[in-house]
């Protein structure tokens, strides 16, 4: 049979965890179809069409799927559930929100965040943020799957895969979108960046982790990321933190300013290439995964990363 | 208006686990339990809504074996009215879970479920969104804010690139983030009252839900150790040791 991917978009453009979804959905030895569900989004779908390999893409654009609300979109991929033995999304913020609803609807057990396809019944998975990884089987009549993006490469591009409209079902209307607050920014992805500057509590301000973090993460080119007490004091937005509870990268350098190194925050970098540590306290356990350590005075030490990178 | 804040007991979120030598699982031996900390957050947001006038009652709910009573004692020391133990010794999946408080919910008929985002042993963030499709009641999860209004709830939620508001009909599930509270610590007095508060027991066979998981355990394994590297003396060394490297 078919695995179904539930593509991350957002209207415009196809996000790259599709790609990297694609690539776990590969594994499972089916044809791959892929869902483009929104509001004027054909765009999207042939972002889509073109993935490597892809068999067909399902275009449901509907007013109802404007802002990818759970209950109308789970009722979607449940209506097209009987063509598939495999549905998989990325673990986004939007995958985890719809994918357990399918699941339920279908008496089905989700295996979340896989790192690994075993087989098309059997992956890895990590658990306790990480410091343990459990080999799971699943023996559901279908699988349904939200990806752990940063364990697996894109698929490229070179396809043509058709596109096909599919019908929406009625929603009951029990839910409503009112607004988003979203951040804009011209820095590359958190998500999917080459390098990652984060910033910690030690910063001490907004404004500091601005005049701080920012200019390096401009002179590598860097997304910003921020641990959880960063981010709960208000230095950094919600979506830029790293971390068991927040995002879970592995780019190939990232940069840890003024971070101690907590389990919960390693469970979001470890896996990153390259890691960096500043940090005044040489005990930090940050140290015992980076590769390269720097102790001292964020506030010198920092300006004078930025200069030895220019010189 | 009552509410339901299902509690799940887990490892302590300061306690590196370990895993068995013989990948059978992890290590519970003389391990700290607690409270899942984003069920905490539940708890109290519950607790808050309560204290505005806006709820008549908080029932703390766990699945779990005969210790799960204290997870649920921690909520009732914190303020909650009531607890319900559902006694399993069995491995239950978030699936089954959500069956069981599908079970519960029944008969208590709350207006509102507040669960956690995601419980910090599985790290499955699954249940409530099950619930709420089982259900047929509308879900916001990641909640970093909750506004009861009539017969509804306006919820902003953490999504990737910012924070979404959406609005929601009750009854309704919400799954909770880190940032919509500040738990409370549970006083020395209120420990000793919550002693006394009212702890229901049942069991998945008297709730009529088959929990046979779904999936198998294979195994389970530490992940590849990474090694701690090299200490630099300076920035400028720490730029030649990149550019060494090919990092940048
Ligand atoms: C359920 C749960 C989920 C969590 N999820 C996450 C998560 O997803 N991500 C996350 O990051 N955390 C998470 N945490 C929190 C985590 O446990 C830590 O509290 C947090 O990561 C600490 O952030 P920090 O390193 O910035 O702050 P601290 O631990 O306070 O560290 C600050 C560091 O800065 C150093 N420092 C201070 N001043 C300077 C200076 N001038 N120059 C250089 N260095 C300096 C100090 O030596 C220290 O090491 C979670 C916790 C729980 C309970
Ligand atoms: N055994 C349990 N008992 C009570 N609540 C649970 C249990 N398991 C999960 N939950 C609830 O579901 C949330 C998410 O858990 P999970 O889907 O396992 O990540 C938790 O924060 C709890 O609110």
């Amino acid at each position: 049979m078919t695995t179904l991917i539930i593509a991350e978009h957002d209207d415009h453009s196809l996000n790259e965890a599709t790609a990297k979804t694609l690539t776990a959905a590969k594994a499972l030895g089916a044809p791959v179809d892929i869902l483009v569900a929104g509001l004027h989004c054909r765009a999207v779908a042939e972002q889509a069409a073109q993935l490597d390999g892809v068999a067909k893409v399902l275009l449901a654009d509907d007013e109802e799927l404007a802002h990818r609300r759970a209950e109308p979109v789970a009722a979607l991929i449940v209506s097209l559930a009987d063509g598939y033995d495999a549905i998989v999304a990325p673990a986004t913020a939007s995958g985890k929100n719809v994918l357990p609803r399918v699941a339920a609807l279908l008496d089905v057990m989700q295996v979340s965040e896989i790192t690994k396809v075993i087989s098309p019944t059997v992956f890895e998975r990590p658990i306790y943020a990480g410091n343990a990884i459990e080999t799971v089987e699943s023996h559901d009549p279908k699988r349904v799957i939200t990806v752990r993006i940063a364990a697996f490469p894109a698929t490229g591009t070179g396809g043509n895969a058709p596109i096909e409209t599919v019908g929406v079902p009625t929603d009951t209307g029990l839910s409503s979108w009112i607004s988003a607050d979203l951040s804009t920014s011209d820095r590359p992805e958190l998500a999917g960046a080459r390098i990652v500057v984060s910033g910690g509590r030690a910063l001490g301000s907004a404004e500091k982790f601005n005049e701080v973090i920012a200019p390096l993460a401009d002179q590598l080119k860097a997304a910003i990321g921020a641990s959880r007490a960063a981010v709960d004091a208000g230095y950094a937005g919600n979506d830029l933190q790293v971390g068991q509870t927040g995002k879970v990268i592995a780019p190939d350098l990232y940069v840890a300013v003024g971070i101690s190194g907590a389990i919960q925050h390693l469970a979001g970098m470890k896996d990153s290439k390259i890691i960096v540590a500043i940090n005044k306290d040489p005990d930090a356990p940050i140290f015992q995964v980076a590769d390269y350590g720097l102790v001292d005075d964020l506030f010198s030490a920092v300006p004078a990363f930025i200069a030895a990178l220019k010189g | 208006m009552k509410i339901l804040v299902p509690v799940k007991r887990v490892v302590d979120a300061n306690v590196k686990i370990r895993v068995k030598p013989d990948g059978t699982g992890i290590d519970f031996a003389n391990v700290k339990m607690a409270m899942n900390p984003f069920d905490e957050i539940s708890v109290e947001e519950a607790l808050r809504i309560k204290e505005a006038g806006l709820a008549t009652e908080v029932v703390v709910v766990s699945i779990g074996p005969d210790k799960a009573a204290e997870t649920l004692r921690t909520g009732l020391a914190m303020g909650a009215d009531r607890g319900i133990l559902v006694k399993t010794d069995a491995r239950i999946e978030p699936l089954a879970v959500a069956k069981l408080l599908k079970a519960v919910i029944a008969a208590e008929e709350p207006g509102l479920v507040i669960l956690g985002k995601q419980a910090i042993d599985d790290d499955s963030n699954q249940t409530g969104q099950m619930l709420a499709a089982l259900l047929g009641w509308p879900q916001a999860t990641f909640a970093s804010k909750i506004v009861l209004t009539d017969g509804g709830a306006t919820v902003s939620r953490e999504i990737d690139g910012g924070s979404e508001t959406i609005a929601l009909k009750l009854p309704a599930i919400v799954t909770t983030d880190l940032r919509l509270n500040e738990p409370r610590y549970a006083s020395l007095p209120n420990i000793m009252k919550a002693k006394k508060k009212p702890l229901d027991e049942t069991t998945p066979e008297a709730l009529g839900v088959d929990v046979t998981p779904r999936l198998t355990v294979l195994g389970t394994v530490e992940p590849a150790g990474r090694t701690g590297g090299i200490k630099v003396a300076s920035a400028a060394e720490l730029v030649a040791k990149l550019k060494e490297a090919g990092a940048i």
